[in-house]
Protein backbone atom coordinates (compact mmCIF):
# COMPACT_ATOMS: atom_id res chain seq x y z
CA UNK A 1 0.00 0.00 0.00
CA UNK A 2 1.29 3.33 -0.48
CA UNK A 3 1.40 5.49 2.25
CA UNK A 4 2.91 9.09 0.95
CA UNK A 5 3.45 9.73 -2.30
CA UNK A 6 4.16 13.23 -4.11
CA UNK A 7 5.48 14.88 -6.86
CA UNK A 8 5.89 18.74 -6.74
CA UNK A 9 7.08 21.31 -8.08
CA UNK A 10 8.10 24.90 -6.30
CA UNK A 11 9.96 28.07 -7.73
CA UNK A 12 11.56 29.92 -4.97
CA UNK A 13 13.03 33.05 -6.16
CA UNK A 14 16.34 31.03 -7.98
CA UNK A 15 16.24 27.37 -6.15
CA UNK A 16 13.84 25.36 -7.84
CA UNK A 17 12.55 22.15 -6.32
CA UNK A 18 11.34 19.27 -8.35
CA UNK A 19 10.79 16.26 -6.04
CA UNK A 20 9.08 13.21 -6.54
CA UNK A 21 9.15 9.47 -4.51
CA UNK A 22 6.64 7.35 -2.98
CA UNK A 23 7.00 5.99 1.07
CA UNK A 24 5.42 2.69 2.59
CA UNK A 25 5.26 3.35 6.20
CA UNK A 26 8.15 3.21 8.73
CA UNK A 27 10.60 6.01 9.06
CA UNK A 28 11.30 7.96 5.60
CA UNK A 29 14.50 9.96 6.14
CA UNK A 30 15.11 12.67 4.12
CA UNK A 31 18.59 13.77 3.68
CA UNK A 32 20.61 16.36 2.24
CA UNK A 33 22.79 18.92 2.72
CA UNK A 34 21.21 22.43 3.93
CA UNK A 35 19.41 24.37 1.31
CA UNK A 36 18.86 21.23 -0.46
CA UNK A 37 15.17 21.93 -0.05
CA UNK A 38 14.27 19.74 3.04
CA UNK A 39 12.30 21.84 5.45
CA UNK A 40 10.38 23.69 1.75
CA UNK A 41 9.12 20.13 0.98
CA UNK A 42 8.43 19.38 4.78
CA UNK A 43 6.09 22.49 4.20
CA UNK A 44 4.73 21.58 1.29
CA UNK A 45 3.24 18.51 3.06
CA UNK A 46 2.06 20.16 5.96
CA UNK A 47 0.24 22.29 3.64
CA UNK A 48 2.20 25.41 5.14
CA UNK A 49 3.04 26.16 1.56
CA UNK A 50 1.30 25.55 -1.55
CA UNK A 51 3.59 23.79 -4.10
CA UNK A 52 3.58 25.59 -7.71
CA UNK A 53 2.40 22.64 -9.04
CA UNK A 54 1.71 18.94 -8.55
CA UNK A 55 0.20 16.12 -6.56
CA UNK A 56 0.49 15.28 -2.55
CA UNK A 57 -1.17 12.02 -1.17
CA UNK A 58 -1.61 10.71 2.07
CA UNK A 59 -3.09 6.86 2.03
CA UNK A 60 -5.19 7.37 -1.04
CA UNK A 61 -6.12 11.04 0.28
CA UNK A 62 -5.48 13.58 -2.13
CA UNK A 63 -3.88 16.64 -0.15
CA UNK A 64 -3.04 18.75 -3.15
CA UNK A 65 -3.64 18.39 -6.70
CA UNK A 66 -3.03 21.68 -9.04
CA UNK A 67 -4.86 19.68 -11.67
CA UNK A 68 -7.94 19.47 -9.73
CA UNK A 69 -7.46 23.09 -7.60
CA UNK A 70 -7.54 20.52 -4.69
CA UNK A 71 -5.88 22.14 -1.42
CA UNK A 72 -6.93 20.80 1.77
CA UNK A 73 -5.77 23.62 4.55
CA UNK A 74 -3.35 23.01 6.72
CA UNK A 75 -5.56 22.70 9.77
CA UNK A 76 -7.54 19.80 8.01
CA UNK A 77 -4.37 17.50 7.22
CA UNK A 78 -3.96 15.96 10.48
CA UNK A 79 -0.02 15.76 9.76
CA UNK A 80 1.71 16.19 12.94
CA UNK A 81 5.01 18.36 12.86
CA UNK A 82 8.27 18.48 14.75
CA UNK A 83 9.87 21.87 14.45
CA UNK A 84 13.68 21.92 14.69
CA UNK A 85 12.78 24.78 17.34
CA UNK A 86 9.70 22.92 19.06
CA UNK A 87 7.40 25.26 18.99
CA UNK A 88 6.01 25.04 22.22
CA UNK A 89 2.90 27.35 23.22
CA UNK A 90 5.04 29.93 25.53
CA UNK A 91 1.72 30.53 27.51
CA UNK A 92 0.78 27.34 27.81
CA UNK A 93 1.60 24.57 30.90
CA UNK A 94 3.24 21.38 29.11
CA UNK A 95 0.29 19.33 29.47
CA UNK A 96 -1.69 22.28 28.04
CA UNK A 97 0.52 22.02 24.57
CA UNK A 98 0.52 18.17 24.90
CA UNK A 99 -3.71 18.64 24.82
CA UNK A 100 -4.03 21.54 22.51
CA UNK A 101 -4.34 18.87 19.09
CA UNK A 102 -6.56 17.05 20.50
CA UNK A 103 -8.45 19.94 21.56
CA UNK A 104 -8.50 21.91 18.46
CA UNK A 105 -9.83 18.21 16.57
CA UNK A 106 -12.55 18.13 18.95
CA UNK A 107 -11.16 14.31 19.97
CA UNK A 108 -12.63 13.22 23.00
CA UNK A 109 -10.52 13.05 25.91
CA UNK A 110 -8.33 9.73 26.34
CA UNK A 111 -6.38 9.38 29.60
CA UNK A 112 -4.82 5.80 28.25
CA UNK A 113 -3.11 7.32 25.56
CA UNK A 114 -2.03 10.33 27.34
CA UNK A 115 -0.25 8.21 29.75
CA UNK A 116 1.05 5.74 27.10
CA UNK A 117 2.37 8.85 25.32
CA UNK A 118 4.11 10.83 28.62
CA UNK A 119 5.27 7.49 29.06
CA UNK A 120 7.38 6.48 26.07
CA UNK A 121 8.64 10.25 25.78
CA UNK A 122 9.23 10.09 29.57
CA UNK A 123 7.87 13.61 30.19
CA UNK A 124 5.27 12.91 33.13
CA UNK A 125 7.79 14.76 35.56
CA UNK A 126 7.20 18.46 33.31
CA UNK A 127 3.54 18.48 32.67
CA UNK A 128 2.93 21.56 35.13
CA UNK A 129 5.93 23.63 33.49
CA UNK A 130 5.91 25.93 31.40
CA UNK A 131 8.37 25.78 28.66
CA UNK A 132 10.55 28.53 29.18
CA UNK A 133 11.57 26.35 32.30
CA UNK A 134 12.48 23.32 29.72
CA UNK A 135 15.93 21.90 28.42
CA UNK A 136 16.42 21.74 24.87
CA UNK A 137 15.92 18.02 25.34
CA UNK A 138 12.87 18.13 26.98
CA UNK A 139 11.12 20.73 25.07
CA UNK A 140 12.09 18.27 21.63
CA UNK A 141 10.49 15.44 23.66
CA UNK A 142 6.93 17.47 24.62
CA UNK A 143 7.44 18.81 21.02
CA UNK A 144 7.24 15.29 19.79
CA UNK A 145 4.52 13.84 22.53
CA UNK A 146 2.54 16.86 21.22
CA UNK A 147 2.32 16.10 17.46
CA UNK A 148 1.95 12.34 18.40
CA UNK A 149 -1.46 13.06 20.83
CA UNK A 150 -3.41 14.73 18.24
CA UNK A 151 -3.85 11.25 16.35
CA UNK A 152 -1.93 12.53 13.56
CA UNK A 153 -1.77 10.28 10.22
CA UNK A 154 1.83 11.17 9.27
CA UNK A 155 4.36 12.23 12.09
CA UNK A 156 7.08 14.97 10.35
CA UNK A 157 9.87 15.83 12.34
CA UNK A 158 12.16 18.48 10.71
CA UNK A 159 15.78 18.17 12.15
CA UNK A 160 14.44 17.94 15.90
CA UNK A 161 17.53 17.09 16.97
CA UNK A 162 19.28 19.78 15.13
CA UNK A 163 19.34 23.04 17.91
CA UNK A 164 20.88 20.04 20.51
CA UNK A 165 24.57 19.46 21.48
CA UNK A 166 25.99 15.30 20.79
CA UNK A 167 25.04 14.90 24.65
CA UNK A 168 21.41 16.07 23.92
CA UNK A 169 21.07 14.49 20.94
CA UNK A 170 22.12 10.79 22.53
CA UNK A 171 19.59 11.42 25.25
CA UNK A 172 16.80 11.52 22.72
CA UNK A 173 17.33 9.32 20.17
CA UNK A 174 16.24 6.07 21.91
CA UNK A 175 13.14 7.76 22.48
CA UNK A 176 12.69 8.37 18.79
CA UNK A 177 13.80 4.75 18.01
CA UNK A 178 11.12 3.55 20.50
CA UNK A 179 8.74 5.70 18.62
CA UNK A 180 9.55 3.76 15.20
CA UNK A 181 9.53 0.35 16.67
CA UNK A 182 6.26 1.13 18.20
CA UNK A 183 5.48 1.70 14.47
CA UNK A 184 1.66 3.24 15.26
CA UNK A 185 2.64 6.35 13.00
CA UNK A 186 4.27 6.77 9.91
CA UNK A 187 7.03 8.86 9.87
CA UNK A 188 9.13 11.76 7.62
CA UNK A 189 12.68 12.16 9.15
CA UNK A 190 14.11 15.54 7.77
CA UNK A 191 18.70 15.56 8.99
CA UNK A 192 21.80 16.54 6.84
CA UNK A 193 23.00 14.34 9.52
CA UNK A 194 23.81 10.58 8.63
CA UNK A 195 24.54 9.03 11.85
CA UNK A 196 21.26 10.22 13.30
CA UNK A 197 19.24 9.01 9.99
CA UNK A 198 21.21 5.20 9.81
CA UNK A 199 19.64 4.99 13.21
CA UNK A 200 16.71 5.63 12.90
CA UNK A 201 15.36 5.91 8.97
CA UNK A 202 14.14 2.69 7.51
CA UNK A 203 14.41 4.22 3.90
CA UNK A 204 16.18 7.44 2.64
CA UNK A 205 15.45 9.82 -0.05
CA UNK A 206 18.43 11.33 -0.89
CA UNK A 207 17.82 15.45 -1.93
CA UNK A 208 20.62 17.53 -3.79
CA UNK A 209 19.75 20.94 -4.67
CA UNK A 210 16.12 20.82 -4.88
CA UNK A 211 15.81 17.25 -6.51
CA UNK A 212 16.07 13.50 -5.63
CA UNK A 213 19.79 12.24 -6.10
CA UNK A 214 18.63 8.50 -4.87
CA UNK A 215 16.06 6.31 -3.01
CA UNK A 216 16.71 3.25 -0.94
CA UNK A 217 18.06 1.58 2.23
CA UNK A 218 19.49 3.49 5.00
CA UNK A 219 23.03 1.85 2.52
CA UNK A 220 22.49 5.32 0.76
CA UNK A 221 23.86 7.21 3.59
CA UNK A 222 27.68 7.86 2.99
CA UNK A 223 29.52 5.70 5.50
CA UNK A 224 31.71 8.89 5.69
CA UNK A 225 29.32 11.24 6.98
CA UNK A 226 28.80 8.59 9.85
CA UNK A 227 30.16 11.10 12.32
CA UNK A 228 29.82 11.33 16.31
CA UNK A 229 26.58 10.13 16.84
CA UNK A 230 26.57 6.84 15.81
CA UNK B 1 -11.36 60.55 54.35
CA UNK B 2 -12.56 63.20 52.00
CA UNK B 3 -16.04 64.68 52.69
CA UNK B 4 -17.07 64.49 48.83
CA UNK B 5 -20.27 65.96 48.23
CA UNK B 6 -23.15 64.39 46.30
CA UNK B 7 -22.55 66.07 43.22
CA UNK B 8 -18.67 65.14 43.41
CA UNK B 9 -19.90 61.42 44.00
CA UNK B 10 -22.02 61.94 40.89
CA UNK B 11 -19.06 63.15 39.06
CA UNK B 12 -16.88 60.54 39.95
CA UNK B 13 -19.27 57.75 39.16
CA UNK B 14 -19.55 59.44 35.72
CA UNK B 15 -16.25 59.74 35.09
CA UNK B 16 -15.79 55.83 35.56
CA UNK B 17 -18.96 54.56 34.10
CA UNK B 18 -17.57 56.92 30.54
CA UNK B 19 -14.09 55.70 30.88
CA UNK B 20 -14.93 51.83 31.34
CA UNK B 21 -17.43 51.74 28.44
CA UNK B 22 -15.17 54.04 26.68
CA UNK B 23 -12.25 51.39 26.65
CA UNK B 24 -14.76 48.55 26.62
CA UNK B 25 -16.78 49.45 23.56
CA UNK B 26 -13.76 50.48 21.68
CA UNK B 27 -11.72 47.34 22.73
CA UNK B 28 -13.24 44.74 20.04
CA UNK B 29 -12.62 47.80 17.20
CA UNK B 30 -8.99 48.22 18.98
CA UNK B 31 -8.30 44.52 18.19
CA UNK B 32 -9.70 44.04 14.64
CA UNK B 33 -7.97 47.29 13.78
CA UNK B 34 -4.42 46.23 15.32
CA UNK B 35 -4.56 43.03 13.81
CA UNK B 36 -4.86 44.54 9.91
CA UNK B 37 -2.24 47.09 10.55
CA UNK B 38 -0.28 44.46 12.02
CA UNK B 39 -0.82 42.19 9.20
CA UNK B 40 -2.15 43.14 6.67
CA UNK B 41 -1.13 45.28 3.48
CA UNK B 42 -3.81 46.72 1.34
CA UNK B 43 -4.26 49.92 -0.51
CA UNK B 44 -4.59 53.13 2.07
CA UNK B 45 -2.82 51.30 4.74
CA UNK B 46 -0.99 54.51 5.56
CA UNK B 47 -4.07 56.89 5.24
CA UNK B 48 -6.04 54.33 8.08
CA UNK B 49 -3.07 54.35 10.11
CA UNK B 50 -3.31 57.78 9.69
CA UNK B 51 -6.85 58.47 10.72
CA UNK B 52 -6.58 56.44 13.72
CA UNK B 53 -4.01 58.53 15.08
CA UNK B 54 -5.31 61.73 14.02
CA UNK B 55 -7.26 62.70 17.45
CA UNK B 56 -3.66 62.12 18.94
CA UNK B 57 -2.71 65.17 16.99
CA UNK B 58 -5.56 67.40 16.35
CA UNK B 59 -7.01 69.76 18.88
CA UNK B 60 -9.13 68.08 20.94
CA UNK B 61 -11.97 70.93 20.49
CA UNK B 62 -11.48 69.80 16.89
CA UNK B 63 -12.50 66.15 17.43
CA UNK B 64 -15.40 67.59 19.76
CA UNK B 65 -15.97 69.63 17.01
CA UNK B 66 -16.27 66.76 14.20
CA UNK B 67 -18.24 64.60 16.53
CA UNK B 68 -20.76 67.23 17.21
CA UNK B 69 -21.65 68.06 13.21
CA UNK B 70 -21.03 64.12 12.45
CA UNK B 71 -22.53 62.35 15.57
CA UNK B 72 -25.11 65.18 17.00
CA UNK B 73 -28.65 65.08 16.56
CA UNK B 74 -28.81 66.33 13.52
CA UNK B 75 -25.66 65.33 11.70
CA UNK B 76 -25.74 62.37 9.27
CA UNK B 77 -24.31 59.79 11.68
CA UNK B 78 -26.26 61.08 14.60
CA UNK B 79 -29.25 61.14 12.98
CA UNK B 80 -29.42 57.74 11.63
CA UNK B 81 -28.44 56.50 14.81
CA UNK B 82 -31.21 57.93 16.30
CA UNK B 83 -33.88 57.33 14.15
CA UNK B 84 -33.14 53.43 13.66
CA UNK B 85 -31.08 51.99 16.87
CA UNK B 86 -32.46 54.36 19.73
CA UNK B 87 -29.16 55.59 20.24
CA UNK B 88 -28.38 59.04 21.07
CA UNK B 89 -25.34 60.98 21.58
CA UNK B 90 -26.03 64.79 21.99
CA UNK B 91 -25.53 65.68 25.81
CA UNK B 92 -25.67 62.44 27.07
CA UNK B 93 -23.70 60.30 28.45
CA UNK B 94 -23.09 57.89 26.01
CA UNK B 95 -21.82 60.88 23.78
CA UNK B 96 -19.36 61.86 26.59
CA UNK B 97 -18.09 57.80 26.02
CA UNK B 98 -18.13 58.26 22.10
CA UNK B 99 -15.73 61.27 22.68
CA UNK B 100 -13.42 59.37 25.36
CA UNK B 101 -12.99 56.26 23.46
CA UNK B 102 -12.15 58.36 19.88
CA UNK B 103 -9.34 60.13 22.24
CA UNK B 104 -7.84 57.26 23.34
CA UNK B 105 -8.59 54.87 20.75
CA UNK B 106 -4.81 55.40 19.27
CA UNK B 107 -3.47 54.87 22.67
CA UNK B 108 -4.83 50.96 22.63
CA UNK B 109 -4.28 50.32 18.60
CA UNK B 110 -1.12 51.18 19.21
CA UNK B 111 0.56 48.82 21.92
CA UNK B 112 -1.78 46.49 20.40
CA UNK B 113 -0.27 46.44 17.42
CA UNK B 114 3.51 46.92 18.37
CA UNK B 115 2.36 43.14 20.33
CA UNK B 116 0.72 41.46 17.39
CA UNK B 117 4.03 42.33 15.31
CA UNK B 118 6.12 41.07 17.93
CA UNK B 119 4.38 37.39 18.12
CA UNK B 120 6.70 34.73 16.08
CA UNK B 121 4.24 34.01 13.22
CA UNK B 122 6.17 30.23 13.70
CA UNK B 123 3.83 29.85 16.62
CA UNK B 124 0.68 29.87 14.83
CA UNK B 125 2.03 27.56 11.56
CA UNK B 126 2.27 25.18 14.20
CA UNK B 127 -0.95 25.68 16.15
CA UNK B 128 -2.26 24.91 12.32
CA UNK B 129 -0.50 21.92 11.81
CA UNK B 130 -2.49 20.72 15.39
CA UNK B 131 -5.87 21.14 13.55
CA UNK B 132 -6.53 25.14 14.81
CA UNK B 133 -8.40 27.00 12.17
CA UNK B 134 -7.68 30.48 11.92
CA UNK B 135 -10.15 32.30 14.75
CA UNK B 136 -8.63 29.26 17.23
CA UNK B 137 -5.36 30.30 16.07
CA UNK B 138 -6.12 34.02 16.83
CA UNK B 139 -7.72 33.26 20.08
CA UNK B 140 -5.83 30.19 21.35
CA UNK B 141 -1.98 31.63 20.34
CA UNK B 142 -2.30 34.84 18.61
CA UNK B 143 -4.54 36.75 21.47
CA UNK B 144 -3.33 35.53 24.54
CA UNK B 145 0.55 36.22 23.40
CA UNK B 146 -0.73 39.82 22.58
CA UNK B 147 -2.08 40.30 26.16
CA UNK B 148 0.56 42.61 27.86
CA UNK B 149 0.25 45.06 24.67
CA UNK B 150 -3.49 44.28 25.34
CA UNK B 151 -3.28 45.38 28.95
CA UNK B 152 -1.08 48.25 28.38
CA UNK B 153 -3.69 50.09 26.16
CA UNK B 154 -6.25 49.34 27.52
CA UNK B 155 -4.87 51.16 30.70
CA UNK B 156 -3.20 53.84 28.38
CA UNK B 157 -7.01 54.30 26.90
CA UNK B 158 -8.80 54.62 30.39
CA UNK B 159 -6.11 56.95 31.74
CA UNK B 160 -6.95 58.95 28.69
CA UNK B 161 -10.96 58.59 29.04
CA UNK B 162 -10.99 59.38 32.31
CA UNK B 163 -9.09 62.87 31.98
CA UNK B 164 -10.85 63.85 28.31
CA UNK B 165 -12.25 67.29 28.64
CA UNK B 166 -11.62 68.95 25.45
CA UNK B 167 -13.21 66.77 23.05
CA UNK B 168 -16.17 65.87 25.59
CA UNK B 169 -17.14 69.49 26.55
CA UNK B 170 -16.96 70.41 23.12
CA UNK B 171 -19.60 67.19 21.83
CA UNK B 172 -21.70 67.01 25.29
CA UNK B 173 -20.85 69.91 26.97
CA UNK B 174 -20.85 70.21 30.66
CA UNK B 175 -24.22 68.83 32.28
CA UNK B 176 -24.15 67.91 36.24
CA UNK B 177 -25.09 64.20 36.44
CA UNK B 178 -25.47 63.47 32.18
CA UNK B 179 -21.91 64.87 31.12
CA UNK B 180 -20.04 66.03 33.78
CA UNK B 181 -16.95 64.37 34.64
CA UNK B 182 -14.39 65.12 37.01
CA UNK B 183 -12.27 66.94 34.61
CA UNK B 184 -15.32 69.27 33.97
CA UNK B 185 -16.32 69.57 37.50
CA UNK B 186 -12.77 70.31 38.55
CA UNK B 187 -13.19 73.18 35.71
CA UNK B 188 -16.09 74.05 36.29
CA UNK B 189 -15.42 74.74 40.57
CA UNK B 190 -12.25 76.86 39.31
CA UNK B 191 -14.65 79.09 37.74
CA UNK B 192 -16.69 79.75 40.80
CA UNK B 193 -16.09 81.46 43.86
CA UNK B 194 -15.12 79.48 47.09
CA UNK B 195 -14.92 76.45 44.90
CA UNK B 196 -11.38 75.52 45.82
CA UNK B 197 -11.92 73.16 48.71
CA UNK B 198 -13.98 70.61 45.76
CA UNK B 199 -11.45 71.29 43.46
CA UNK B 200 -8.62 69.71 45.92
CA UNK B 201 -10.84 66.82 46.51
CA UNK B 202 -11.54 66.09 43.19
CA UNK B 203 -7.71 66.47 42.33
CA UNK B 204 -6.86 63.87 45.18
CA UNK B 205 -9.70 61.24 43.96
CA UNK B 206 -8.45 61.81 40.35
CA UNK B 207 -4.40 60.94 41.68
CA UNK B 208 -5.90 57.81 43.87
CA UNK B 209 -7.62 56.58 40.50
CA UNK B 210 -4.58 57.17 38.02
CA UNK B 211 -2.23 55.82 40.94
CA UNK B 212 -4.93 52.96 41.18
CA UNK B 213 -5.24 52.12 37.22
CA UNK B 214 -1.21 51.88 36.51
CA UNK B 215 -0.55 50.00 39.47
CA UNK B 216 -3.54 47.29 38.68
CA UNK B 217 -1.79 47.65 35.28
CA UNK B 218 1.76 46.82 36.10
CA UNK B 219 0.00 43.96 38.22
CA UNK B 220 -1.41 42.44 35.27
CA UNK B 221 1.46 42.96 32.61
CA UNK B 222 4.00 41.26 35.43
CA UNK B 223 1.49 38.24 35.61
CA UNK B 224 0.91 37.86 31.88
CA UNK B 225 4.93 38.07 31.21
CA UNK B 226 5.38 35.73 33.98
CA UNK B 227 3.01 33.37 32.54
CA UNK B 228 5.26 33.16 29.11
CA UNK B 229 8.79 32.80 31.48
CA UNK B 230 7.38 30.24 33.56
CA UNK B 231 6.46 29.49 37.60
Amino acid sequence: MSMLALDVEKRLGEFFINVSFESTGGVTGLFGASGAGKTTLMNMIAGLIAPDRGRIALDHATLFDSASGIDVPVHRRRIGYVFQEGRLFPHLSVAANLDYGRRMHGLARDGAEMERVVALLDIGSLLDRRPGRLSGGERQRVAVGRALLMRPRLLLLDEPLGSLDTTRKREILPYLEKLRDDARVPMVYVSHNAGELSRLATSVVRLDAGRVAAVGGPELLDVADLDEIA
Amino acid sequence: MLDLSPDEWTAIRLSLRIAIVATTVALPFAVALAFLLARRNFWGKALLDGLVHLPLVLPPVVTGYLLLISFGRRGPIGSFLADYLGIVFSFRWTGAALACGVMGFPLLVRPLRLAIEAIDRKLEDAAATLGADRLWVFLTVTLPLALPGLIAGMVLCFAKALGEFGATITFVSNIPGETQTISAAIYTFTQTPGGDAAVGRLVAVAIVISLAALVAAEWLARRAGMRFHGE
